[in-house]
């Protein structure tokens, strides 16, 4: 047995040897992008729970040889023409282990599992107390549309520009989701993008709040809620449920799950349930979902202009969203003759409860007395059935 | 679908979607605002004639004895009692000590010059 003839072997069937073939240098730079990920997810702590296992998919899937996802396997599965079109059970068969749990993104599971969890964490007792904040959900997905339109401006086909138009819903399972279903190639840029925006939100928002509204405005203190029974918070879920399903059936995955959690928590004898939606089901599914989204950022695909693109347009999104919804808040403002605080439509944008507390801290840094907390929670669960809404609607538009 | 949308149509489409969101909600708000009105009407219905033989509650003519601890009135300024609560505990909690040991004498609104 020749010693250096095998250690030569052992070198070339390595991963460090695909640094050196082909498009090798990609993968390198992607596991530099793995890394500026994870430092932002542990060191600055943006949104650490999914951006860190985003980035460590991102890592894994870059590293050569490593087979844990195959974009190829995925690339059968979608082609019409391939005889392994949709076929779970060749993916089961020939995949790797991210291959395996990238099956729960495909099939659109995991989002749907995060919304019971998001629904058995929300309160919705503002919303209910003042639905007159539903206004402000709604207004808060111009950035949706208008991202859209600049998508397609920059040469995106329609579903494309509908996956990263919803970017501004702020809303990472409803991305994801949407993602999927209408533009799975582009998965990985979408989901990066949309987390860390949602991060970004107590940088991006104060100064287009502070440039949209004048002092008196933000000073603003605003009436104490009424107080919600417990009645009403049991029939709202299944009331929204209902009526959001059967007006936009597309939005079955997210608002039935996202009521359904919300039912569990309200209802008082489903405790268990609730909790283990919140906590467990919720840590379970968030561990899958952040590999497997992070794993579909393959070099290849990745280092792209329109990864660029969608990052710029990601960020246009999170803006106008923010417009939107300070732009009707200012219309309540004056229609409420000053009663409400403008700055609560910012929290709009779902992203819960960052969102509500940006536009809480903006509040009071305008009044010191001002606490706006509460009023701004009713736009921002809001804005998640107004995402979910937004999603549907370019789903049933998009979709196949 | 992999089909390059025209501007016009783009355009069509994020109008027509960001209606759909506003009519959805506006149809949402009026269902549940509905939902509200009809769970209070219900709760405002007096209840069966049983009530209306039941003798008339008896006048309290002493007054409650105060809570242990009290330590006095506390004089609100334009403070709503909520908020004056929610001061009160968060107060404590900051000072790490029960509320029943610490004594507020008044709490006012803070106005910016």
């Amino acid at each position: 047995m020749n010693i250096l003839e095998t250690l030569k072997g052992l070198w070339m069937e390595s991963g460090f040897m695909g640094f050196f073939s082909g498009d090798g240098w990609k993968s390198l730079v992607m596991i530099a992008v793995a890394c500026v990920l994870l430092y932002l997810g542990i060191k600055k702590k943006f949104e650490p729970l999914l951006l860190v296992g985003i980035a460590f998919g991102c890592l894994l899937t870059n590293l050569p040889g490593a087979g844990l996802y195959h974009m190829e396997l995925w690339d059968e599965f979608l082609n019409e023409a391939s005889p392994y079109y949709h076929s779970y059970g060749h993916i089961l068969k020939e995949g790797g282990l991210i291959d395996i749990l990238y099956i729960g993104v495909k099939s659109g599971l995991y989002p749907s599992l995060i919304f019971i969890g998001v629904g058995a964490m929300t309160d919705f007792g503002p919303l209910i107390a003042n639905p007159k904040s539903f206004f402000l959900g709604a207004a808060a997905q111009f950035g949706v549309f208008f991202a859209f339109f600049g998508a397609v401006l920059l040469g995106f086909p329609g579903a494309a520009a509908a996956a990263i138009g919803i970017i501004g819903g702020a809303d990472g399972p409803t991305a994801i989701l949407t993602c999927t279903l209408l533009a799975p190639a582009l998965l990985g840029p979408i989901a990066i993008a949309a987390y860390s925006y949602m991060a970004l939100i107590p940088m991006i928002q104060p100064p287009i709040m502070r440039a949209l509204t004048t002092e008196k405005e933000r000073a603003v203190k605003m009436e104490q809620l009424r107080e919600v029974s417990k009645t009403e918070k049991i029939v709202f879920p299944i009331v929204v449920a209902g009526f959001v399903i059967l007006l936009l059936p597309s939005t079955a995955p997210l608002i039935g799950c996202l009521m359904f959690g919300n039912l569990l928590r309200e209802t008082g004898v489903t405790e268990r349930l609730s909790d283990v939606a919140q906590n467990a089901l919720m840590n379970i599914v968030t561990l899958f979902l952040g590999v497997s989204v992070g794993a579909t950022t393959v070099a290849g695909r990745f280092l792209t202009l329109d990864t660029l693109k969608i990052v710029a347009l990601g960020l246009i999104a999170f803006c106008f969203s923010t417009v939107g919804g300070l732009l009707v808040g200012k219309l309540m403002y004056k229609l409420s003759g000053g009663k409400i605080n403008p700055l609560i439509g910012a929290a709009g944008v779902s992203a819960v409860p960052m969102a509500a507390r940006v536009a809480q801290v903006e509040g009071q840094k305008a009044n010191p007395s001002n606490f706006l907390l509460m009023h701004a929670m009713g736009p921002n669960v809001a804005g998640v059935i107004g995402s979910a809404i937004a999603a549907g609607f370019l789903i049933k538009v998009f979709g196949a | 679908m992999e089909f390059k949308m025209n501007v016009g149509e783009a355009l069509v489409d994020a109008v027509m979607g960001y209606a759909v969101v506003f009519l959805g909600i506006a149809l949402l708000v009026l269902v549940v605002v509905l939902t509200g009105r009809i769970m209070s009407a219900k709760k405002s219905t007096p209840a069966p004639a049983a009530a209306e033989n039941k003798p008339a509650p008896v006048p309290l003519t002493r007054p409650e004895p105060e809570a242990p601890g009290t330590a006095g009135d506390l004089k609100l300024y334009d403070t709503p009692d909520r908020d004056a609560a929610m001061i009160m505990a968060i107060v404590a909690n900051e000072l790490k000590m029960p509320l029943n040991e610490l004594r507020f004498i008044s709490i006012r609104e803070v106005h910016k010059k």
